[in-house]
């Protein structure tokens, strides 16, 4: 391999050599994975989205549940950092009022009427980390919930619950949902796929063609009736995991290709014929010799797998048939933005597929950086 | 090649089997037998079945009999075409639905078409301009179909149709012709309607595709026969499209089988936000009103057009790939 595609930082000719040969796997992937650009700023994106989920209480401004009327499909307010040259943030009053030829609620800006925005500021009541009470946001325009006192970042929905903070804390649910079903998924892939390719023959036969009926299954239908005949009645939380197992059980097949495709491609290495010639247990073969071989193909393909999964619950979520209110996901809150009318009349509503699209891209990204770093030796 | 014909003909059975089984667990998972719910539908509607005419149905379906042969009934009448009957359009199942499965088959058909016609040539071109300005753009569309969810795009071109061009998208049909008898007008109003669902639909397997077809054809200029038919003399682009890229667009071709099922399966969402008349918004109703007969029977049908797709596919490859229509 050429050493500039290793990309180390002011080296040339033999001193590179010598760092590459004593380099570990990790350092060489590390080295690989680093030359891509547009995965780094993924990860970090990945990363600050994940941080956003954990303190969503804290970036929420309005309570996501709290609804009221009085404040309906208002359009989002934005802030204002300067007045007349000033450091003053601030946002203008709305006040609603009714149209009188057609009866729809107009939102009027007052800009004479400025809202202070405070940073650090107290508002509603929530559990940070899910470890203590805290009132602490991190903005905030003190006393909510006022005709003249609101900050609606993003607007509201249909019932006046505050977009942002919403979006915010379905992240949450969007975010974790996919590590979940990807996890099923990986448990499953890798049972299989394991099976499959280490002890070929006719076992791989049969899993081979398993996989290759499930691949042709129509999925969004079989997931829709699966989704639909969980009982009403379960909480939150079970249809959570009902979801994310029912997700699973069609997807684990592309992470199964992949661990039987590393299995079988290992197989032939000498160490691994060394080890059993040794007398090592077929348990010990796979996870002590094979698996930190390729751990990093699987780490690269579970990252690739995640976002199909996220659309797969928002999705679901956006049909009515995934998680249902009080949940919040992304899937959720795009219902609202269902037909042409909402659409055409409260754009805004469309708003939560922007984080849902960099995700997605995100992740993508990161899998396509990864799968390359995977393999330090190739080019 | 005929062990191959046979031998996807019994996947095709098999995977139509897996689907009966899981659309049949779907018809049985709601608490009560369809009887049951079938008479609380009815009361809510404010009539009421008599008690010998609910232990007909039951019979009918069944339901006194153990789980396995009401499998099997049921299978069987699906095979003979009875679907059952519909409350909410008050006619058979086959009747509300027939036209709409066409529709349903018709849109993944043309959104087969358009991926094609659109992927190929582009990742053709991509490989042959490789690294070029062009290039770049299409990968990025590529990137960014891939990651855009079918349902959020129809979402997206539903708003910039409306509040761009000032139209609402939706549908199939004008509103004069959704019960129209087929004309050629009707059939030129369906066209009409057609193109914007076909790109939400066909975008993502577009993407997919084009990467796939810029990679084989890459791959395929490299090797040496290349090299060599170049030094003898033959010109660029008609010795590409001769050679390699005839070699390149056979896994092209079979990606088509895994493509099929994932755009029947696209078409239910899209058509669910666009309104289409299709049996995704009718496969919908009846999964949210727990209609979990009518559901499982779309769900098997659905299953079906998938496997006659994907078993099409598969003789399309034979056409295109002679090593697998001269083994065995």
């Amino acid at each position: 391999m050429a050493v500039h595609e290793l990309g180390l930082p002011g080296v040339g000719g033999a001193i590179a050599e010598d760092r590459i040969s004593v380099a570990s796997q990790r350092q060489l992937i590390w080295w690989r994975f680093r030359k891509h650009r547009l995965a780094i700023i993924s990860a970090g994106i990945i990363l600050m989205f994940y941080m956003a989920a954990l303190a969503a209480g804290f970036l929420a401004t309005n309570d996501p549940q709290y609804s009221d009327a009085h404040f309906n499909l208002m359009p989002p307010q934005a802030i204002k950092f300067m007045d007349n040259g000033q450091w003053f943030p601030h946002v203008c009053a709305m006040s609603g009022q009714r149209d009188p030829l057609t009866f729809n609620k107009v939102y009027v800006q007052d800009c004479n009427t400025k809202i202070p925005v405070e940073f650090f500021t107290e508002g509603y009541s929530y559990k940070f980390l899910g470890l203590f009470n805290t009132n602490r946001h991190l903005i905030g325009v003190g006393e909510g919930y006022r005709a003249e006192n609101t900050l609606f970042l993003l607007g509201t929905d249909v019932q006046g619950r505050d977009l942002w903070s919403r979006l915010v804390l379905g992240t949450q649910i969007s975010l974790t949902i996919g590590l979940v079903s990807v996890a099923f998924s990986l448990i499953l892939g890798i049972i299989l796929g394991g099976i499959s390719g280490y002890y070929g023959g006719w076992i791989d036969t049969a899993i081979q063609r398993v996989i290759e009926i499930v691949r042709a299954v129509p999925t969004i239908p079989l997931w829709m009736g699966l989704a639909a005949a969980l009982p009403r009645e379960w909480s939150v939380l079970q249809v959570y995991f009902a979801i994310t197992l029912i997700i699973s059980l069609f997807a684990w097949t592309d992470l199964a290709r992949v661990v039987r495709g590393r299995f079988l491609a290992m197989r032939e290495e000498d160490f691994v014929t060394a080890a059993k010639l040794s007398g090592a247990r077929p348990r010990r073969i796979i996870f002590s010799h094979m698996l930190p071989s390729f751990y990093s193909h699987i780490i690269a393909a579970v990252t690739l797998a995640i976002p199909a999964m996220i659309v797969s619950e928002t999705s679901l979520s956006f049909l009515g048939l995934g998680l249902r209110p009080p949940a919040i996901s992304w899937g959720t809150l795009l219902q609202a933005a269902q037909n042409v009318q909402s659409v055409a009349n409260t754009p805004w509503l469309l708003l939560p597929a922007v984080p849902m699209i960099v995700a997605i891209l995100a992740f993508n990204f990161l899998g396509d950086g990864l799968r390359d770093a995977a393999d330090p030796y190739s080019n | 090649m005929l062990t191959y014909i046979g031998r996807r003909l019994i996947y095709g059975i098999l995977t139509l089997w897996a689907v009966s089984i899981v659309s049949f667990i779907i018809i049985q998972l709601p608490p009560g037998d369809y009887v049951t719910a079938y008479i609380a539908q009815l009361s809510m509607q404010g009539s009421s079945l008599g008690m010998a005419e609910a232990d007909n149905l039951r019979v009918y379906y069944g339901l006194d009999r153990p789980i396995y042969h009401q499998y099997y009934l049921w299978l069987q009448r699906i095979i003979q075409g009875d679907l059952g009957f519909s409350f909410e359009h008050q006619k058979p199942v086959t009747d509300v639905i027939g036209e709409r499965l066409f529709l349903t088959i018709l849109l993944a058909f043309v959104s087969v078409l358009f991926t094609w016609s659109l992927a190929i040539p582009i990742g053709i071109f991509s490989a042959m301009r490789q690294y070029s300005l062009w290039d770049y753009v299409f990968t990025l569309i590529g990137f960014i179909g891939l990651a855009v969810p079918n349902f959020l795009l129809a979402l997206i071109l539903m708003w910039i149709g409306f509040s761009v061009f000032g139209f609402s998208v939706g549908g199939l049909f004008s509103s004069e012709y959704i019960s129209a008898q087929w004309s050629l007008a009707r059939v030129w109003d369906l066209i009409k309607h057609l193109w914007l669902p076909v790109i939400i639909l066909g975008t993502a397997g577009t993407a997919q595709i084009m990467r796939i077809t810029r990679a084989n054809v890459l791959d395929e200029l490299r090797k040496p026969y290349v090299v060599t038919a170049r030094a003898k003399g033959l010109s660029g682009w008609r010795m590409v499209l001769k050679y390699p890229v005839r070699i390149a667009l056979n896994p092209v071709i079979s990606m088509t089988a895994y493509v099929w099922p994932f755009l029947v399966s696209g078409s239910i969402i899209v058509s669910v936000v666009l309104s289409l008349p299709t049996v995704g918004p009718i496969l919908l109703r009846s999964l949210l009103a727990q209609d979990m007969f009518l559901a499982g029977s779309i769900i098997m049908l659905i299953g079906l057009l998938t496997v006659i797709g994907t078993f099409l596919s598969d003789l399309l490859l034979i056409w295109a790939d002679p090593r697998i229509r001269l083994e065995g």
